[in-house]
């Protein structure tokens, strides 16, 4: 049985839930959890009915706000009086700025964005998209432990049950030491949605939007549905749409239950960065554009016609 | 300014991808190489500050194979000074890469005051070695950084979070920062910009040269493979107007009946 620590970002108090997909995916491991700052007994226990053994909540002085250098060096020294073999986490914004620089503070190497994993023994062995997901390959760690892995949010799915643990929570106080990049100010997104990479739907637009405006009916039908919105390259290159909602090889690669692309044809770096979508629905005028050899429902026609009655059809069904 | 830019030779995003014969990359024989989209942004920025500090100097460090140099040379023509080529497989690992960008900087015998990354290479998508660099460096950095101002020895960086959200960080000079797209728009080599960089140096040294050896291999990759296809999906006509409603109900129908999604 491996030793492993699942590091879990909170988002307003609560634990991502990515948290419990690694945790449901760990079952039979001897998985704890640590967390900055405190954490509620309710989240305690949902963590402990899906098979942590213990929760570390660690405390200090500025834990209460994200730096690079005091992250590390904070969770360095936790995991130094420990003995784990595996560390995990959801491979969020954070967590890929952070886990590189905590892996290197070990000399330990580190798997980025798995979408699956499992142990051979106690050894993890895992399969991770290259190239966009043009690719995928078994990635394996060597070297000095713990080893450090990330795994992408909504890849695993959450486990249908769990053995359960024991939930044993405890404070551990933790240093963060000097912080010579520190946030001064953060500037919250405009938008209340989910990121496209955390996302369940998304509704894309591409070149054929004509303008930035237009994307509105986009806006329109994410709304009633619940969706983020993305972009080509193409859109945001033209200056449609912002270059943090392009979706691709040069943009964020996603994988939500449902993708609905609009007016995109589909380059080859547009699906890579979206092939792995559970639905893909694809609306364009030309039906030999290549988004329709990846969509489940391919609508050939006008967007700016077949948007609007989706919306509305959407509407009448989640009424 | 002693400026540093750290850029990786990646194949074009229009690749399609192969496994080689033993699945443990991918087939590189036909492949036509590009400067990682996200170094672009590094480069420019790089020669952005340049034109702000009196007396700077810009070198390109890339880590990969040497059959193809075309990166460095681009990012000379677009107006780097100098460059260095560390000689290593094009499938090395972070920590490894890391280390050897380390080891370059160290010997060319300037003490970098900026190193600017791209935030990710786009083939393997690891977006670990800006981090690992700055950390075995010791240095304050920022990934994903979207805007740059500095003032004197002080810079303040703007980095993306999820959903667009911005975190604007301070920190002094000598530091790491990681380029993302909308940091600034990359300038085109000139013409006589491409004819200069023919006779600017680029100097190569092995993965020796700069102290990595095989054992500071962290990661390993095998079972190369291409992701299952999908089977081909139902599709719709409704270029006809009168056809249109009809076909949008039926396939928001099929979502909730067939995939079950809505």
């Amino acid at each position: 049985m491996a030793n492993i620590l699942i590091f879990s970002e909170l988002n307003k108090g609560s634990i991502k839930p990515v948290t419990l997909e690694i945790l449901g995916k760990l079952n039979g491991q001897n998985a704890e959890i640590a967390v900055f700052g405190d954490l509620a007994d309710e989240q305690v226990k949902v963590l402990a009915e899906n098979g942590a053994a213990k929760v570390h909540k660690l405390k200090g002085d500025k834990v209460d706000q994200y730096s690079p250098e005091g992250y590390a060096n904070a969770l360095h020294s936790f995991i130094s009086t420990q003995s784990y073999d595996y560390v995990f986490t959801g491979a969020t914004s954070m967590a890929k700025d952070l886990f590189p620089r905590l892996a290197t503070k070990f000399d330990a190497g580190m798997a980025s964005d798995c979408v699956n994993f499992l142990f051979e023994g106690d050894t993890f062995s895992g399969t991770r998209p290259l190239f966009a997901g043009k690719c995928l390959a078994k990635v394996n760690l060597q070297g000095p432990k713990p080893h450090f892995v990330t795994v992408r949010p909504n890849a695993l799915g959450m486990p249908d049950s769990a053995t359960a643990g024991a939930g044993a929570a405890s404070d551990a106080n933790v240093e963060v030491g000097e912080i010579r990049a520190a946030i001064k100010e953060i500037i919250a997104s405009a938008s209340e949605k989910l990121d496209l990479t955390e996302a369940n739907i998304i509704v894309s637009g591409g070149r054929a939007m004509k303008s930035e405006e237009n994307f509105s009916i986009i806006n329109q039908m994410a709304d009633v549905i619940g969706a983020t919105v993305g972009a080509s390259r193409a859109a945001v290159d033209s200056g449609f749409a912002k270059p943090s909602m392009q979706v691709g090889q040069t943009g964020k690669t996603v994988a939500p239950s449902l993708y609905i692309a609009c007016g995109i044809s589909g380059a080859i770096q547009h699906l890579a960065g979206m092939r792995t979508s559970k639905v893909i629905v694809a609306i364009n005028t030309d039906p030999d554009a290549p988004i329709f050899t990846k969509a489940d429902y391919g609508i050939v026609g006008d967007l700016f016609k077949i948007v609007p009655i989706m919306t509305e059809e959407f509407k009448k069904i989640l009424s | 300014m002693n400026i540093f830019v750290c850029v990786k030779q990646v194949p074009d995003t229009e690749t399609k991808v192969i496994p080689n014969g033993d699945a443990t990359f991918i087939e590189t024989s036909s492949i036509k190489w590009i400067m990682n989209p996200y170094d672009e942004f590094a480069v420019e920025q790089a020669l952005l500050v340049k034109a702000a500090n009196a007396d700077s100097t810009v070198t390109v460090v890339r880590v990969g194979g040497v059959k193809d140099t075309e990166s460095l040379r681009t990012a000379m023509a677009m107006g780097a000074d100098d460059s260095i080529l560390v000689e290593a497989e094009d499938n090395l690992d972070s920590y490894s890469t890391a280390k050897a960008l380390k080891g370059a900087i160290e010997k060319s015998g300037k003490t970098a005051d900026l190193i600017l990354c791209g935030k990710q290479a786009i083939d393997d998508d690891c977006l670990q070695v800006p981090q690992i660099l700055a950390t075995m460096l010791e240095l304050p950095s920022v990934s994903v950084v979207v805007g740059f101002e500095q003032s004197g020895d002080t810079i303040t960086a703007k980095r993306e979070v999820e959903g667009g959200a911005i975190e604007i960080y301070e920190l002094k000079t000598p530091c790491v920062l990681a380029a993302n797209k909308g940091l600034n728009t990359p300038r085109y080599a000139s013409l006589p910009g491409i004819m200069k960089a023919k006779r600017k140096p680029m100097q190569q040294l092995s993965l020796g040269d700069v102290g990595v050896t095989p054992d500071d291999r962290r990661v390993v990759y095998s079972g190369f493979t291409l992701p299952p296809e999908k089977p081909a999906g139902k599709t719709f006509d409704a270029m006809d107007e009168a056809t249109q409603a009809g076909v949008v109900a039926e396939v928001v129908g099929l979502l909730r009946t067939e995939a079950k999604i809505i």
